[in-house]
């Protein structure tokens, strides 16, 4: 950051004047609720949340026995492989197929690609829906056509089939922005690696391990913080689709959090929810920067 | 180095297949809107035999969409003016005022770009409870902009780090005061970097779903998202109507997008690498 200058006559308190106004009301709603929620978690609630008595770490201990808990955290890794594995791999794949020179109207493509970043993830999940629906939905209808009919699922009403549809969905959202950030990256990386290696006998392909990949480590770093987050935090989608059905088969922590602290009262348990998670959100964006990003420019 | 249209068509080719993975959804939500539930049936992805706006206007009177379209028009224009604004003030402060312990304050602001509403969304309610303020534009309002100065004084503080210095010491020479500095010479050259937060801002507002659904229980309240959460409960088997909630929902955020899609695409590429 940058040294302030500092001019002449002038206070040295000067910034804070105008920090202060939007310090305040992040203070309020966000830092302090933050510390609220962790302070919350070390106690029982009851009385809707008016009364409490403080239990130490009792609501951790339940958390890491109650199979509802094992199974939204393993939902979400799950998800970290249709939010983030899935969608960086076609991104890669996609800028290995296109090259690194540009293509003529490429921005028109570029705008659809990331049209699904723009829209709500409860009107996403509300056309899924839709495309997933056992009986007219477009899914069956074309197994159907193409007679593959003996594959027709109850998508996001089966046990087996939920989680995998849930999750087609999210690689849906977000290969497009992957593709896009990945093209975007292979324009910056010079012209002069792929020619030096050319002329050494470099393959294409040893060309994408070896240069475009490295070439593209702080985008990589940036698809992989911004996916996985998502996964982690996912809500939304799961709300509007399934809301964690059948059963639990796609119950995500977003939505056990929710389900306890707000529907259940169980105030104290979901706080420690609430802490894990976004311990483990912050941990994981801290760790993939410190791996990946070493360069000054995206730092 | 220009491509050859031998080199080019393949590569359109698969650009034309992911597009139209992206596309065909969205495509068959369009269509099923303009079409009566019993046309839908047989063919999901042709145009209406014969256009209607009835599955919109029953979605707008009896589904009540006016009503939480309303209610999403005003909680996004308060938080995106207030956001920017307050922004705008404490990006300045951290890229160009002299400021005693910014290195503390700043990682300390970028917390809250981080974490998710679960991480706030407990106390909050309880507090707003509390205060009276649950199903008010308050609980709505207020909470947002507190996540959003969060992103916002960077953005717009990495803006004012690397502003032309010459013209902020000109000017300062010239007996400009800073407030006069930040809004006649800085501001006006913050546009591509305000414009970006402004799109940024109103997205995420529009489409925020957890603290809008917490926050409200009287039907009268609800923003968009969570009129349309509820509107697929109650009428999940009526697919056109579903499919024209689902469209009043995502036009405006699309209208936007397209409309300023250099600036969202360079935000949210850029945002993410901030972040």
């Amino acid at each position: 950051m940058r040294k302030a200058n500092h001019y002449p006559g002038e206070s040295k308190w000067l910034g804070l004047l105008y920090l202060l106004p939007a310090f305040l009301i992040y203070t309020l709603f966000t830092l302090i609720p933050i510390i609220e929620t962790f302070r919350s978690s070390f106690f029982e609630w009851s009385d809707l949340g008016r009364t409490s008595q403080w239990v130490g770490l009792q609501n951790y201990f339940n958390l890491i026995q109650d199979s509802s808990f094992i199974k939204a955290f393993t939902n979400n890794l799950i998800f970290i492989i249709f939010y983030s594995i899935i969608p960086i791999l076609l991104g890669l794949f996609l800028a290995s197929l296109l090259g690194r020179y540009p293509i003529p109207g490429f921005s028109f493509f570029r705008t659809v690609l990331f049209l699904p970043q723009v829209i709500s993830m409860v009107v996403v999940g509300v056309i899924w829906r839709w495309m997933f629906n056992p009986t007219n939905g477009p899914i069956n209808l074309f197994l159907a056509a193409i007679g593959l009919g003996h594959l027709q699922q109850a998508w996001l009403g089966s046990f087996q089939w939920a989680l995998p549809a849930v999750g087609s969905i999210a690689s849906w959202v977000q290969y497009g922005f992957c593709m896009v950030l990945f093209l975007a990256g292979m324009q910056r990386i010079p012209e002069e690696y792929y020619e030096a290696s050319g002329l050494d006998g470099a393959s294409a392909f040893h060309q994408f391990f070896l240069i475009t990949i490295p070439g593209l480590k702080a985008e990589i770093a940036v698809a992989l913080i911004t996916t996985i987050v998502a996964a982690l935090r996912v809500f939304d989608l799961v709300y509007s689709t399934t809301k964690g059905g059948p059963g639990e088969s796609t119950l995500v922590t977003g939505y056990l959090i929710y389900r306890s602290a707000i529907l259940n009262n169980q105030i104290g348990y979901g706080a420690a929810i609430a802490t894990v998670l976004t311990l483990v959100i912050l941990s994981v964006s801290f760790l993939i920067r410190r791996i990946l990003s070493d360069r000054n420019e995206v730092v | 180095m220009k491509l050859r249209w031998n080199k080019l068509i393949p590569r359109y080719l698969i650009l034309t297949i992911f597009m139209l993975i992206v596309c065909i959804p969205l495509w068959g939500a369009l269509m099923s809107a303009f079409k009566s539930n019993s046309e839908l049936l047989s063919s999901p992805f042709s145009l209406p035999q014969t256009w209607t706006l009835e599955n919109f206007k029953e979605a707008w009177t009896v589904g009540r969409f006016s009503q939480f379209f309303k209610n999403s028009v005003f909680v996004t224009t308060v938080v995106v003016i207030v956001s920017v604004f307050l922004s705008i003030l404490s990006g300045y402060a951290f890229g160009q005022l002299p400021l005693p312990g910014k290195k503390l304050l700043f990682p300390l602001m970028l917390i809250g770009y981080m974490v998710p509403f679960e991480a706030v969304i407990i106390p909050l309610y309880h507090w707003m409870g509390a205060l009276g303020l649950r199903n008010t534009y308050w609980a709505l309002i207020l909470p947002q902009i507190g996540l959003s100065v969060s992103f916002g004084t960077l953005w717009m503080s990495s803006f004012f780090e690397n502003a032309p210095q010459e013209l902020v010491d000109a000017a300062t020479i010239d007996g400009a005061t800073r407030w006069q500095t930040l809004w006649g010479i800085l501001f006006p050259l913050s546009r591509p970097a305000t414009t970006t937060l402004i799109v940024l801002i109103f997205m995420w507002t529009w489409n925020e779903f957890l603290l809008a659904l917490v926050m409200v229980q009287s039907e009268s309240m609800r923003t968009l998202p969570v009129g349309l959460a509820f509107f697929q409960g109650r009428f999940s088997s009526n697919i056109p109507l579903m499919a024209a909630g689902a469209i009043i929902v995502a036009l405006p955020t699309i209208l936007i997008y397209i409309l300023f899609q250099r600036f969202f695409i360079r935000g949210m590429l850029g945002g993410a690498i901030k972040g």
